[in-house]
């Protein structure tokens, strides 16, 4: 049931839709933050004439309260695309949120010509403003939610990447760790390396641990755990790439390495995992 | 009543879990085991764990307990070919078998236990 209060808001619009539009997109392409170089202009007057034409039915509901209700979801999804596709172009969310509230002057001058009543104008302002700021704050939120999904996958990718298992020679594995072992790390790489194990089945793997900018109890603990679960599948395991900073933290965090072979580089590693390897396999295999 | 059969080949005895381990049947393999160990003076053992997909702390501890045991026995004992998700699960519980042998596959666990058994005789 349409309320007295925002009467004139619609009025407005459907009366002087094109001059609100003309005027609209005038301070759009005039403001600071008009982005030519992410966005051409034939798609801003698009998306502002868009918005408009499903903000008009959305306002004659005459429900301003919440956007919950049923008549603001066409609004809100066309404003979910719009900043869906802002935030893959590049836009700052300022920009984005701009692109409603830019639309507050072009009301409001408008407003201020039809009414006279200084109250009932301060009344249609306020309604205004309430709708457009929530407008704008929707999407601001589905801008930052394009971006956390970005972030999400990207983590993913990188967390995947990261983890490569190679065959450096029949038998040996290598196994170069780069970046901080968390425990979801730990397991991925604990998983892919165990796999690999038996895929090739290599008797030796190489850690690499050159990438890893800090080692604290916490990842030797990763660590270990990594070779314990290699040595149960059979494969003996090499760390490799101790930079001295390093080997000074793993003493004097008490963290015990002496069951297993550690050496400096992996070129090292690499000889002393060669010997191990023609020692122990019979030959012809 | 299921048993692990336990298979002699030379002087090594070749233990294959082919079923789900429950705590009962994992009793019984260590007793058989034990007797068998004696009975044909076996120098070695080989358990093939390959097809055991579902481990628990008790059946960890038992495969560990079987090892100490054939070492006192004078057997040497060699597990081959631990699943992926079963090493992980028992490294996870705190369970890293330390005294226990281990080989990726059968073939190497013989060669490995040859190895031990002239090391022995040397």
């Amino acid at each position: 049931m349409p309320s007295a209060a925002g009467q004139t808001v619609r009025t407005v619009l459907v009366k002087y839709e094109k001059e609100v539009l003309a005027e609209w997109i005038r301070l759009q392409l005039a403001a600071t933050t008009l982005r030519g170089d992410l966005m051409k202009e034939n798609e801003l007057r698009e998306q502002s004439r868009d918005l408009l034409s499903l903000l008009r039915p959305a306002l004659e509901s005459g429900r301003f309260e919440s956007l919950e209700s049923s008549d603001w979801t066409q609004v809100k999804e066309f404003l979910a695309g719009v900043s869906r596709t802002r935030g893959q172009q590049g836009f700052a969310p300022t920009e984005t949120a701009t692109f409603v509230l830019s639309l507050k002057q072009p009301i409001f001058d408008r407003l201020r010509n039809e009414i006279k009543d200084a109250q009932a104008l301060a009344d249609e302002l306020w309604v205004a403003t309430v709708v457009l700021d929530r407008l704008a704050l929707f999407t601001t939120e589905q801008f930052l939610k394009t971006r956390e999904t970005v972030i999400q996958s990207q983590q993913r990718e990188l967390l995947e990447l990261s983890t490569p298992v190679v065959e450096l020679w029949e038998s040996i594995l290598a196994l170069p760790l780069i970046g901080t072992l968390d425990s979801e790390r730990t397991q991925v790489v604990m998983e892919s390396l165990l796999q690999k194990i038996v895929e090739t089945g290599a008797a030796i793997a190489i850690i690499d641990i050159t990438g890893v900018p800090t080692v604290d109890t916490l990842v030797a603990q990763h660590l270990l755990k990594t070779v314990a679960a290699a040595r149960l599948m059979g494969a003996d395991c090499i760390i490799s790439g101790i930079r001295p900073q390093i080997a000074q933290t793993i003493v004097h965090l008490g963290v015990d390495l002496s069951e297993v072979t550690t050496k400096a580089s992996l070129a090292d590693a690499f000889m002393i995992a060669m010997r191990r390897v023609q020692a122990k396999l019979p030959t012809g295999t | 009543m299921e048993k692990i059969p336990i298979l002699r080949m030379g002087k090594f005895l070749l233990v294959t879990i082919q079923v789900d381990m429950h705590d009962r049947l994992a009793l019984q393999l260590q007793e058989d085991l034990t007797e068998r160990i004696v009975a044909v003076r076996a120098r070695g053992v080989l358990m093939d764990i390959s097809s055991l997909e579902v481990v628990d702390s008790f059946i960890g501890r038992m495969i560990s307990n079987i090892a100490a045991m054939a070492s006192v026995l004078d057997a040497q004992t060699v597990v081959v070919g631990m699943q992926p998700a079963v090493a992980i699960t028992l490294v996870e519980l705190g369970l890293s078998l330390e005294g226990v042998r281990t080989a990726l596959n059968v073939e190497r666990g013989m060669a490995l236990l040859n190895e031990l058994v002239a090391a022995e005789l040397r």
